[in-house]
């Protein structure tokens, strides 16, 4: 029995199968898709916005990640408009909070900042909004700086679905939102961390770091959590 | 239960009201409780109780009647007297002059001290005489919290009717044959949702009644779940039956406490005379509500926060698709109404689905119930065919505005909605003319404005809002409501300049179109909308530092001048 059906992405017919996402299609077929909450290993929120798609016959913009396939779909990923949006959103999450790359531990090694780079971001047309944000240095290995947080929940999902410890979640809301650890404890207090560091690993930006990282030297791996959820699925 | 006894029970309601000469209905909707209509309740009690006239007056608490800005609300049954803002000290003088004797008051007659009274029959009121009640039919005429009063006019025949004699199918065409489309707002038709769900194979399917009712000034769904909360268990138990549900939930905000109890309250009655449990009328159907109760926050009204709070988790959307009806609560096929569609589905069992369509629209079949707020009359409930213009909404029933002031705009749809100016006031008001116009039906709330509104300052408000009740889950929101606030605050304080309004230009849009539930893509509304009709007005608040209504105090510049 054959389940498999085409779609066709930016003019491309390519195979695809059922419960499979665009963004799944798409990496299989080659076409780079930008994400940013995204990881591979985690669920999908949708929440990044990067993603978005045009699909024939709806108006909305379809989040790639977590928007399954149909028979036929004539899905586009690059438009002008998908283009142009997808500036404005790295644009907002740069004026959201106080994104300083030449202080940042992980400039150089940054998702967003590679990300704007890919998208030709040269300037923030919106205003900074400058909030009081907070660094968190109390755990013995780890710092938390939410000046620097983007709110993907990466960490959230890691420590919930694959450690299990569900240390973060996210309190307040609106552009009051804030990660917390616990009810909003210092992360070194938390009674529930770990300290396994997969929060940190996948942190796309410089918001979680190991303490003994160097400005502009710090190495992230979120590809260690897709492989360890990998390997324990298909552990005999 | 059988049907016999469900007969006894209305017979015996029925037989013991016709023991007294009169029936008294005092309103005890939150508006008029809140205007003190406990106390005349209690008042007329002990005065008939004191006069030895127990038996010649029923004295009874009833639901919303409309126009709560005149309240307590009181009618007198059979007479249709309806007399307004009445208070102990009158008490004695209605039972003297309305009860035991025939004669009006007329000074308390309901808008007497506008100079629109005399109508001593409140049917012949314009108020009244234009509206067409529906969902609100028995809310004012019942005790909200007696079933035997709702079973006496007809309470609950409707979901005997179904299940013994129609198939499911049966109930979702004619339900579709009613025309009948989501109240909520969105005006999705309910007979398609219902068989999306009813089609689904798997076994465990939930119904869930959504009372979250958020937009400011808006008070419709409160109303019907404090004046009759039994037609809304009624319809979910319908809708249950329809779509093979077992469990149906009523998600109803906390800031709502008497509507939570009165819904409690009918709940346990139905529980109890065996409406709602196991083996409904003595068929195979079996059905029970539950309520849970939100936390406040606006957007846990979008279906997916909704049944994520429902789950405990935190009350954020997720992308759709998946619909509910594909994979809704814990997963499972998940039909969400909102109270007002649920109000309506036992009247349209009864009476059929044809005579639901003839009322209101093509398109836009049935009533729709309105919160008339802001610079109108007669501010309160009201239901009106679809398909009634909005000048009728707010001259005719409404009453005009106060004070001799000139109409502006009426926003509908709350901050998910727009303004209608005063060119287009003669628009029928269905869910397809709104979006023409750059609103949305929405679910209800309809505030007016007089020319002492600054739009801007409208718009400023409710981006606020959005921006407040952001859950903050996906950035063009979370970020976008902000800065859209930011400029609009600039411009109400006379200190933007024209890039800034560019910038709103562009984010509006942007906004739109890219997140990720509805509280985000209709948050632009308002503002695109009120740049739509009231473009000056920016313009002079940008340009002249002048805001023209008179309310922006402009930091800079001149300010305040006409």
């Amino acid at each position: 029995m054959s389940t498999k059906y085409s779609v066709t992405i930016d003019g491309k017919t390519v195979e695809a199968g059922p419960k499979q996402t665009i963004l799944d299609v798409c990496k299989t077929a080659g076409v780079d898709i930008m994400t940013l909450c995204y990881l591979e290993g985690v669920s999908n929120v949708g929440a990044c916005r990067l993603c978005l798609v045009e699909v024939e016959g709806t108006q909305k913009l379809l989040p790639a990640c977590t928007t399954t396939v149909a028979p036929n779909q004539k899905i586009q990923t690059n438009t002008d408009k998908l283009k142009q949006y997808r500036k404005m959103t790295l644009e907002l999450f740069f004026s959201e909070r106080n994104h300083i790359c030449s202080v940042c531990v992980a400039n150089n090694n940054c998702q967003l900042q590679n990300l704007a780079r890919e998208a030709g971001v040269d300037h923030i047309r919106f205003p900074y909004i400058f909030p009081e944000a907070h660094t968190d240095a109390s755990h013995k290995e780890f710092m938390m700086d939410h000046n620097r947080c983007i709110l993907c929940t990466r960490c959230v999902r890691v420590c919930d679905e694959v450690e299990g410890a569900h240390t973060w979640d996210v309190m307040g809301r609106g552009y009051q939102s804030r990660i917390i650890s616990d009810f909003d404890q210092p992360w070194g207090d938390s009674s529930t961390c770990t300290s396994c560091g997969k929060c940190v690993e996948v942190c796309p930006v410089g918001a979680l770091w190991p303490k003994d990282a160097m400005l502009g030297h710090l190495k992230k791996s979120p590809e260690m959590v897709t492989e360890l959820v990998h390997k324990r699925k298909h552990r005999s | 239960m059988n049907i016999t006894e469900l007969n006894q029970i209305a017979e015996t309601v029925r037989q013991k009201k016709s023991e007294f000469k009169k029936c008294v209905y005092v309103c005890t909707g939150a508006g008029c409780i809140s205007s003190g209509s406990l106390e005349t309740l209690d008042a007329m009690k002990k005065a008939v109780k004191e006069s030895g006239h127990e038996k010649d007056a029923d004295i009874r608490p009833a639901g919303c009647m409309g126009p709560c800005v005149q309240g307590p609300l009181v009618k007198i049954i059979p007479e249709d007297k309806m007399y307004q803002k009445v208070v102990p000290e009158n008490v004695k003088t209605i039972l003297d002059k309305s009860l035991l004797a025939d004669e009006v008051i007329s000074s308390l007659l309901l808008f007497s001290e506008k100079g629109e009274g005399g109508f001593s029959k409140a049917a012949d009121n314009p108020y009244y005489r234009k509206q067409n009640k529906i969902v609100l039919e028995n809310c004012g005429s019942i005790n909200p919290e007696s079933i035997e009063d709702y079973i006496s006019i007809g309470g609950y025949s409707a979901l005997y009717k179904v299940l013994t004699s129609m198939s499911s199918e049966d109930v979702i065409s004619e339900i579709k044959e009613s025309g009948i489309r989501g109240r909520g707002g969105a005006g999705y038709p309910t007979a398609m949702k219902w068989k999306f769900v009813h089609d689904h194979a798997s076994a465990e399917k939930y119904v869930i009644c959504n009372g979250d009712e958020g937009d400011p000034g808006a008070f419709m769904d409160r109303s019907v779940l404090e004046g009759d909360p039994h037609r809304v268990i009624e319809g979910l138990a319908i809708a249950g039956y329809a779509m093979g549900a077992k469990q149906g939930y009523l998600y109803v905000r906390a800031e709502y406490p008497l509507a939570i109890k009165r819904f409690d309250t009918a709940i346990k009655q139905a529980r109890k005379l065996g409406l709602l449990g196991e083996k409904i009328f003595e068929t195979d159907f079996s059905f029970n509500v539950d309520i849970r109760v939100g936390a406040g926050a606006f957007v846990c009204g979008e279906e997916t926060a909704l049944m994520a709070s429902i789950e405990g988790k935190r009350g954020v959307p997720s992308p759709r698709p998946p619909y509910p009806a594909e994979s809704g609560l814990w997963g499972k096929p998940t039909a969400i109404n909102n109270v007002e569609t649920l109000a309506n589905i036992a009247p349209i069992i009864q009476r059929g689905g044809k005579w639901f369509s003839a009322i209101g629209s093509r398109k836009s079949t049935g009533t729709k119930v309105f919160a008339l707020t802001g610079t109108v009359n007669h501010t309160g409930l009201i239901e009106v065919p679809m398909g009634m213009t909005m000048r009728e909404i707010i001259f005719d029933i409404g009453g005009g505005i106060p004070g001799g002031k000139k109409f502006k705009a009426a926003q509908t749809g709350g901050p998910s909605g727009g303004c209608i100016p005063e060119q287009y006031l003669d628009t029928p008001v269905d869910y397809d003319s709104l979006t023409g116009l750059g609103s949305i039906m929405g679910s209800g709330g309809l505030i007016v404005m007089d020319e002492t509104s600054c739009m801007v300052d409208v718009a400023r408000f409710f981006m606020e809002f959005c921006m407040d009740e952001s859950c903050g889950k996906c950035v063009p929101c979370r970020v976008g409501t902000k800065h859209m606030y930011d400029f609009l605050t600039r411009i109400c304080e006379g200190e933007a300049a024209m890039s800034d309004l560019e910038q709103l230009k562009q984010l509006a849009p942007f906004v739109r179109d890219t997140s990720l539930c509805g509280l985000g893509v209709t948050a632009p509304n308002p503002l695109l909308s009120t740049l739509r009709y009231f473009h000056d007005e920016y313009i002079a608040h940008i340009t002249q530092k002048r805001c023209p209504a008179g309310v922006c105090k402009m930091t800079s510049g001149v300010g305040h001048v006409h």
